[in-house]
This record gives structure tokens, sequence and C-alpha cells, in this order.
């Protein structure tokens, strides 16, 4: 387990750097920088920028250094928790951030656990079942599912529960507790409101799981070994838990590394027409402005959301299948 | 490929009664140059070639079938969209701002008239601030076919102005409705599916030749070549896509011509989505390259893009066919939603994506729900390459 340990976390290590290389490419991508688009402002507005005035911002944001100098202090910041300066709001990114970091992972973490509670029965249901009526109502309902673009689902959500009941359902908590510091009250609000957006983002992701789950478990339901078993007269619950589920739960743990990209996709999109107070609205208005610090940061940090749960999911799946741990190669 | 022998026709005895340990010899002299005569469609069978196979076997998958000819359909659509459209694109009728789909009615009183719309009546209700459109049902007027409608160049090249239908003498034709503009979503629609569809087929274009090129060195070379790759596929795949999307696409200058903007988008689509494929090509090809054609290739002094591109891809392009018709989706989608959230493609540009931004916000979308039609475009889209990309992978490998 050490060795493979070590071996995954060095790759965990490999991929946040070049993510962090790629993210700050990225972000110096469009032409000029913002102190740029700053002063074309001012100058619009009549105001006189002095020259040392330019020069002394420009020396003060780091803008006049080489790019992998300005590179190097961005991720030594990011490294002890300097996320940089939003030149819009004119503070510091993490003054800027305040709960959005924890309710992306909230709203993440709920939406992993839906698709694994709910896809998790239904797959043993729809694979034990095979062929019968419930079996093809599922499986239609996870094409749907499939089908649906999540932002389009959410839309479809808006419209009809403003037509059935003329509520809005947009948003993460009631509007009180906006501002408010945590709460008990708070959290419960939280939670409240957080089905909406989970069952939006999570649909695809539930379907997909369902449609692998029945797969591998019907692939395991006619070995062998389950034939054996079954002469034995082991009964049909005990066989299926103690053989079949197993071998088939190990891609479905795998398989977080494909849901979980599409995940952290779909709620950033989710969340800026929900107008859920996420990752997704900030970075969009981030992109807009050119405000590249907030933008790197929000980019930075959903992709450490990622490639941490892939990490765990290979530790898991190692504690899982002795395979992986005692051959010491990657989970792939 | 040669194709299984098939089993000789089995020699019926008669049973010998009462013989509990029956054992039968055929009785017919044996010789052994004798050629076996099968029936004549199981002769055909075994010489069909490969992708008559996977044709046959495309062909009892039902749901694919209909899909194919629904793609089929879409992209007639991308090439005749101007004379499909009864309007021109960017033609307004400022009387007719959001107004809502006008019904195809056949039969007016009582008598059978043809397809003919009734004119609408337009109020401003100053109570709720809405517009009021209802029908006139004194008037009926008959649509026009194969006629002369709004002028419009075909293909940006050749002035026409020949439509399959027009809206009648003096009247309205609005299939969809009407937008914030006035412009006509069913012409709007018929347009956008031509740019939509084209972005997934571009798209994938420029993802095809980055996954191709990088997954066959790695699988070929092996060695650093593929470590690199591989670590590549792998960080590119842990990422989630739509921020990367997102990124790339707010840094395209909004300054730039529509078409140049076209081209970036299609670009970035495409160079985020090559990790799949790559890693498709390279498994195969780590498999086929052991195999003793390749040797042979290699000793007739092939080189690697030529022993790669001659003698291993077109041994598994009906699977590289099936990926890459599973990947088209995502890239509309991709498309859509960029363009949805205002990052991806812009007006003049008409695409599914651009429709839909008039939808974003509630009010539009329950007071004026025929904005939301592009959606049910996108889904048959989506759904129709999911289904054909299904059955393309059962057929691609027809030998069982």
């Amino acid at each position: 387990m050490g060795p493979y340990l070590i071996r995954r976390a060095g790759l965990m290590a490999l991929t946040l750097a070049v993510t962090s290389v790629l993210v700050f490419v990225i972000i110096q991508l469009p032409p000029g920088d913002y102190l740029t688009t700053y002063i074309e402002e001012l100058r619009a507005q009549g105001e006189m920028v002095p020259p040392e005035r330019i020069d002394y911002m420009r020396e003060q944001y780091g803008l006049d250094r080489p790019l992998v100098e300005q590179y190097l202090v961005w991720a030594g910041g990011l490294l002890v928790g300097d996320l940089g300066y939003s030149f819009e709001h004119s503070v510091p990114v993490r003054a800027l951030i305040g709960d959005v970091f924890i309710l992306t992972l909230v709203v993440n973490v709920a939406t992993v656990l839906f698709v694994y509670i709910v896809a998790f029965p239904i797959g043993l249901y729809t694979a034990t079942h095979r062929y019968s009526v419930g079996d093809y109502g599922l499986t239609f309902l996870g094409f749907l599912g499939l089908a649906t673009p999540n932002f389009l689902l959410a839309l479809i959500l808006l419209y009809l529960s403003n037509r059935w009941f003329g509520t809005s359902i947009g948003g993460l908590m009631d509007p009180e507790y906006l501002d408010a510091p945590w709460s008990i009250g708070k959290v419960l609000s939280v939670i409240e409101h957080l089905w909406v957006p989970v069952v939006v983002i999570g649909t695809a992701g539930t379907a997909a799981m369902i449609r692998r789950l029945r797969a591998n478990l019907l692939d395991e339901l006619h070995r062998p070994y389950v034939t054996t078993a079954r002469a034995k007269g082991v009964p049909p619950t005990r066989l299926l838990v103690k053989y079949p589920l197993r071998m088939a739960l190990n891609p479905f743990v795998a398989d977080i590394g494909n849901l979980l990209p599409q995940l952290v996709s779909g709620s950033v999109i989710v969340s800026a027409i929900m107008s859920l107070p996420t990752t997704g609205p900030l970075l969009l208005r981030a992109l807009a402005a050119q405000d590249y610090y907030v933008a790197g940061a929000m980019l930075m940090f959903l992709a450490v959301l990622t490639v941490i749960g892939q990490f765990v999911s290979d530790v898991l799946l190692a504690v899982l299948d002795p395979r992986i741990r005692l051959g010491g190669g990657l989970a792939k | 490929m040669t194709a299984p022998e098939a089993p000789p026709p089995p020699v019926v005895h008669a049973p010998v009664p009462d013989d509990p340990d029956a054992h039968f010899v055929c009785p017919a002299p044996f010789d052994p140059t004798a050629e076996e005569v099968l029936p004549e469609a199981r002769q055909k069978a075994l010489e069909a070639g490969h992708w008559r196979m996977v044709w046959w076997k495309l062909r009892r998958h039902r749901l694919a079938v209909v899909s194919g000819l629904v793609l089929i359909g879409l992209y007639l659509i991308v090439l005749f969209a101007e004379v499909l459209a009864p309007y021109a694109l960017g033609d307004r009728d400022t009387n007719h701002i959001y107004a809502p789909p006008q019904r195809i009615h056949l039969v007016h009183e009582g008598e059978f008239i043809g397809p003919f719309v009734y004119p609408v009546q337009y109020t401003l209700d100053m109570v709720r601030l809405k517009r009021e459109y209802t029908p006139d049902t004194r008037t009926p007027q008959p649509i026009r076919f194969f006629c002369s409608g709004p002028s419009y160049e075909f293909w940006g090249m050749i002035p026409a102005d020949f439509h399959l239908m027009c809206a009648p003498e003096g009247g309205t034709l609005f299939l969809l409705g009407t937008d914030r503009l006035g412009q006509d979503m069913f012409s709007r629609l018929l347009y956008g599916t031509r740019i939509s569809m084209t972005v997934g087929l571009i798209g994938i274009a420029i993802s095809f030749v980055i996954g191709v090129t990088l997954g066959g060195l790695a699988g070929y070379l092996g060695g650093w070549i593929d470590t690199v790759v591989q670590r590549m596929i792998e960080i590119l795949r842990s990422l989630p896509e739509l921020p990367l999307w997102m990124a790339l696409s707010a840094a395209v200058p909004v300054t730039w011509s529509p078409i140049v903007v076209f081209f970036c988008i299609t670009l970035i689509l495409g160079l985020i989505d090559w990790p799949g494929l790559a890693r498709a090509v390279r498994s195969k090809l780590l498999a086929l390259r052991e195999e003793d054609y390749v040797t042979a290739a290699q000793l007739m002094g092939a080189r690697p893009a030529r022993v790669i591109g001659r003698h291993l891809l077109p041994n598994f392009s009906s699977h590289l066919i099936a990926s890459v018709t599973l990947s088209i989706p995502g890239m509309i989608l991709g498309e859509t939603a960029l363009s949805f959230l205002g990052l991806g493609l812009r007006p003049p540009v008409t695409s599914w994506g651009v429709m839909l931004t008039e939808a974003q916000n509630i009010e539009a979308v329950v007071l004026y729900p025929w904005l939301m039609t592009p959606m049910a475009a996108v889904m048959i889209a989506v759904l129709a390459f999911n289904f054909l990309g299904d059955g393309l992978r059962d057929a691609a490998d027809p030998y069982d």
C-alpha cells in the first residue's frame, strides 16, 4: 500500500503543477492585461492618468516582470493560500471568496453522494430484473437523463416551478441568510435548497452510472462461480451480495474519475443559471471582466477538487482491490 | 480476415431402435477434395467484406438506423437551410415581437382548403404590460409553397429567392413564434442547425487529428513518448472540461469577426476533447503492433507513419468511427453551453446555443415558452448521435 500511495500522490502533485501552468497560461491569454483595460476606462471617463501612477501600479502588481517570474510568484502564493488580487473589486481574492469554496464543495459532494445513492439500488434492480417492465422503464428514463444537458434541465425545472408553484427555485439559501454568518438556521436553509441543484447536476451522471453498474453486474451474474454458489444452495440475496456485487463495485468506485470532472463542469453552468453562490457565477463574471487572478483561483480550485476526488477514489479502489495495491500499478 | 468455417451440414441417419449406446457412421464414401456446398445466403455471408458485415449488423439495430436517418435529415437542413426557411436570416418583423407560434390549419368552417394560418391581431395589455396576440379566425390565409420570398444568398454566394414555403400574401408565418427582435424562430432554428451541427464536425475533425497522431505515436513507439502522452491524457481527463472551455473562449477577443470566432471556438472544443480518442487509439495500437504483418511491413522498410496509417488504422477504423460519433454530442453540447453563457458564438451568428441565450432569464421563459424550442433540437441531435454511436460500436465487431 505504501509505495502505491506515494506513487499516486506524486502523480497528483505533478497533475496539479501542470494544471497550474495551464491555468496561468490560459488566464494570461487575452490580449492586454486588466491594467490596460482599467486605464482605458479611466481615460474614457476623462480622467488623467499620470504615467508615474501607471508604472507604480504595474510594479505594484508585478505586471512589469517576465511571465515566468509572474507565474512563480502566483504559484508560490497559491501554495501558502495567497490567491492574488482582484482588480475589479480592489480586494484580495481571498476576501472575495467567502463561503464560495465551501458551498461549491458542499454542492459537489452532495451530488456525488446523490449519484451513488440513487444509482446503486436502481442499477442493482435493473440488472437482477433484466427485461422486466421496471428495467425498460428505468432504462428509458436513464436515456432521457443522459440526453438532457443539465443546464437545459435547470431551465425546465425553473420554468415548471414557476408555472406550478409560482416560486423561484434558484439560490442555495433563503435570502435573509445570504450575508449572515453561519448558524444552524443557515445550514438547514442550505440543505433545504440543495436538492434541486443536486438533482439537476447529478441526473446525467446517475443515468450513466446506472447503465454501467447494470452492464458490469450482468457480466458477473453469468460467471461459473455464481452458478457454483447457487448449486451449493447459497440463498439468492446472500449470493448476490457476497460475490457478483463485490466484483461489480470496483468499476463503480473507479468511475469517480470520469464522474467528478463531469459533475464539476455541470455544477459550473447550472450554478450560473440557478444563481447559486458557488464558483460558477464568480468564474463567469471574472472571465468576462478579465479579472484574471479571480478566474485563476476559481479554475485552480475546481481542478484541485477533481484531482483530490480522484486521488481519494483511487485509494478506495486500492483498499477494495488487492491486485491494485500489490501490483503497484495505477488504477487505469 | 477470414470468416470462421461453417460447420458441415448434419448427416441424418435412421436411428437404430433399442440401441442405448447409439454410434453412427456416415455411410457415404469420404472424398477429401469435395467442396462443401452452402446455401446461397450463407455463401454470400462468408464472402462479404468487413464494411458489408458492419452494415448488416448495424441494420438490425433499429434505433441506430432511425437515428442515422434523423441525422441525415439534420444535415440536409444544414445544406439547404436558406431554401427551407420561410424567412431570411436577420429578417425582422417589428410588428410581431414575441408573437406566439401560429398553428397550421387545414379546415376552415367545415371546408377543406389546404394548409393555412389565421392572421394574428396584436394588442398591448396595459395592465400586465404583456403583448397579446389573438388569432383572427375570419380570414384564412393559405401558406404558399415553392414560392419566391425574401431574397438570400445561397451559401453566401448565389443570390436567390426561392423558398419551400413562404408566408401568405400580406400575412405572417411564424410556426415557432418570434423572439425579442421579431425574428422568426423557425427560420432561425434552421439556420442554427447549420452552425450547431457543423461545430460538432469541425471540432471532432481537430480532436481526431490530434488524438490519432498522439495516440498513434504513443501506442506504436512506446517508450518515453508513451509515458509523456499518457500523463497528458491523464491530466487533461482529470480536469473539468467546461471551465477550461469557458476560460479559453473568454480569451477570444470580442472584436474579431464572427467567422474567426466560430473557428476559434471549434478549435478550443477540439483542443480539449482529444484525450478520449487518443486513449482508444493507443490501447488498440499497443495490441496490434505485435502482429506479424506489422513486422513484415517494418522489414520491408515502411516508416511508422505508413505502418500506422496504411496497416494499423484500417484495422480498427470502424471502432474509431463509433467513438468519433459518440464524442460529437459533447462538442454540440459544449458549443451550446458556451454560447448560452455568452462566451461562445455571438449574434449575428445563429446557433442553437445563441438562440437559447434569449431563454436565459426566467421572465422570458415563463411568458414566452416557445423561446425554449432550440432545446428540443439540441436533445434530438444529441440522442441521435448517441444511439447511432451505440449501434456503430456494437456493429464495429461484426464477427460474433
